[in-house]
């Protein structure tokens, strides 16, 4: 692992980024195969569809059928590469990626698109607030959430290089860069974007820009905070968890997702075992449905901004 | 070669019927449904060395109607894929043959299936990969007609049919009935091979007891590139044995009393059919 911070904002749209990092991938592995349910124009892959025309699958509008072909050409040697809206690439196939996929030791790779608010337009028929909660209850499963394009398109070549079920949740819009482009990882390895002492906030993806800040204002009225990117939603890194607690007087959880199973409870599991008796407080959407409207308002009408963070943190801190 | 296929189906009745009669109970009608096909799909047309299960230029096998393993395990077990007393563990704690088949647990299983609708998946995928490698392997699954109630079996076809998949021969296990009753009265699959035309496939319907038009069937398949092949299989339930013919209730059998009597009747007529050379 080897983290650069950004040094300038110049965003790109994750679907770019998948596009852009398919071509990588294509190029160097032969064996690598991408697969979409209709969804081509709407991932921003119809040129890599163009260039790849034989390892590239639109297999319809079939997603249960697709994972399970995905499944039977990891059989044979193939290294797929699966994308669809985050609900139809996760609830709406739960058994196909758990039977076909995990049980049979398969190798998938999963993006599911547009999770949380940034399903849009869309609305609460095709918004997803239990992926994470899903994919964490799969075993074995790896499950991802990137923070910035640099991070998203290096999970997506590196697991290219492995053997698993991992999936991968992300908006196809630009999310603030967070990461140098030099930048390198580690599945399973959180990353301290910053230090502090009086709070700490484990964040992913779109939430973790609202984590940076909220601390910026917090600190302003004098509350140390620390800020930490949990990609890996699973395997949790459990050490780093247990290590930035130590002495906080408040542990925050922020994520576009249902507070039931996601980020949230996995931190909440390790704090719980560690005995550690410091309050948390989970930012994540409550036990409710999505539903439609831009972005912006539907990430304050989940509770997912800014300004949410910093009311939970004065609650405690006053 | 047609009588050698005939002991074999014997063979592997015959150790279906053993290994469930020393279990006590199992899905008895839609493994024996299928015994013919297996017999002359390991018997005689696939490319397979047990010696070598993950050889990768054998032949691909998926039994999408999991619940079928009692024959699948009695026909690689024949084949010398493990040894035959293997067969009287299914079931049992941490056996390596589990009602329905695992890939990860028992040589010469190519694919984990059972949750019924996903095998045809596996095996479209697995076509469609060989395909892209220019690969001459076949690839052969069994659906149950019950099975086809599964909306993604259909969703697997349409993709099969559309890719051209002829390295492929979907076998529908057409023998009318499912765990709650006859097809008809469940969820009628109406005509299977004329929904297959429809589907774009080159499709026949044979008799599914008969070794040498199931074989005569594949031959005439593969004589049809460029499009899906399907074989619809007429078969019986319980097939083989007259008893569990007739017996209404016989997708999964708790062997009591008759039915007790009855399998080990069948199990001596076996018995003596395989010391004849499988000659009914």
């Amino acid at each position: 692992m080897a983290v650069v911070m950004a040094k300038e904002q110049k965003p790109i749209e994750m679907r770019a980024v998948y596009q852009q990092a398919l071509v990588e991938i294509l190029r160097e592995h032969p064996q690598v195969v991408v697969m979409d349910a209709d969804l081509v124009g709407a991932s921003g892959t119809a040129k890599v569809f163009k260039e790849f025309p034989d390892r590239c699958i639109n297999m319809g509008i079939s997603e249960a059928n697709m994972i399970g072909a995905a499944a039977g050409m990891s059989l044979v040697g193939k290294v797929p590469i699966i994308h669809t809206f985050a609900p139809f690439a996760t609830r709406r196939v739960y058994d196909q990626l758990y039977l076909s996929g995990a049980y049979q030791k398969a190798n998938l790779r999963i993006y599911g698109s547009d999770p949380g608010f940034t399903s849009g337009h869309n609305g609460g028929t095709h918004t997803s607030v239990e992926d994470l909660a899903l994919m964490r209850a799969m075993p074995t499963a790896t499950v991802l959430a990137p923070a910035d394009a640099t991070q998203f398109a290096w999970l997506l070549k590196e697991t290219s290089k492995m053997h698993g079920i991992f999936y991968m949740r992300a908006s196809r819009k630009g999310l603030k860069d967070i990461y140098d482009p030099a930048s390198t990882f580690e599945i399973g390895k959180g990353i301290v974007l910053s230090e502090g002492s009086d709070v700490v906030i484990f964040a992913i993806g779109e939430m973790i820009e609202q984590a940076l800040l909220a601390k910026e204002e917090l600190e302003n009225s004098g509350v140390s905070v620390a800020v930490v990117d949990m990609f890996t939603v699973k395997p949790i890194d459990r050490d780093l968890i247990e290590r930035m607690i130590i002495g906080k007087k408040l542990v925050v959880t922020a994520e576009n997702h249902s507070k039931i199973g996601g980020l949230g409870s996995a931190v909440a599991e390790i704090m719980a075992e560690s005995g550690c008796g410091v309050p948390l407080r989970r930012i994540a959407i409550q036990d409710r449905f999505g539903e439609v409207g831009l972005p912006d308002y539907l990430q304050k009408t989940y509770g997912l901004t800014k300004d949410d963070i910093i009311q939970a943190v004065k609650e405690v801190i006053k | 070669m047609s009588e050698d296929l005939k002991l074999f189906s014997a063979q592997i009745r015959l150790e279906t019927c053993k290994m469930l009669a020393h279990r006590g109970f199992g899905h008895l009608g839609g493994a024996l449904s299928i015994v013919e096909t297996l017999s002359v799909l390991f018997g005689s047309k696939m490319n397979v060395d047990p010696k070598h299960p993950d050889w990768s230029d054998r032949d691909y096998f998926v039994l999408s109607k999991g619940h079928a393993g009692p024959s699948y395990y009695s026909t690689l077990a024949l084949k010398g894929y493990f040894p035959k007393d293997v067969l009287y563990t299914l079931n049992e704690n941490g056996t390596i043959l589990p009602s329905h088949p695992d890939r990860l647990k028992t040589p010469g299983v190519d694919t984990t299936t059972g949750s019924l609708g996903q095998g045809i998946s596996l095996a479209v995928g697995i076509a469609k990969a060989l395909k892209l490698d220019g690969k001459s392997n076949k690839v052969y699954t069994i659906v149950g007609d019950g099975e086809c109630n599964e909306g993604q079996v259909w969703e697997a076809f349409q993709f099969a049919a559309h890719q051209k998949l002829d390295n492929l021969i979907v076998f529908i296990d057409e023998n009318r009935k499912q765990l709650d009753g006859l097809t008809v009265d469940v969820n009628n699959p109406f005509d299977l091979r004329a929904k297959m035309e429809a589907f774009g496939f080159y499709a026949l319907r044979v008799d599914g007891s008969s070794e040498q038009a199931i074989s005569d069937a594949i031959d005439d398949c593969f004589d049809h590139p460029n499009q899906a092949l399907c074989i619809v299989l007429d078969t019986v339930k319980g097939q083989g044995v007259e008893y569990f013919e007739k017996l209404a209730d016989n997708h999964h059998i708790r062997f009591a009393s008759d039915s007790k009597a009855e399998l080990e009747k069948a199990i001596v007529e076996l018995e003596k059919r395989v010391s004849l050379g499988g000659v009914r």
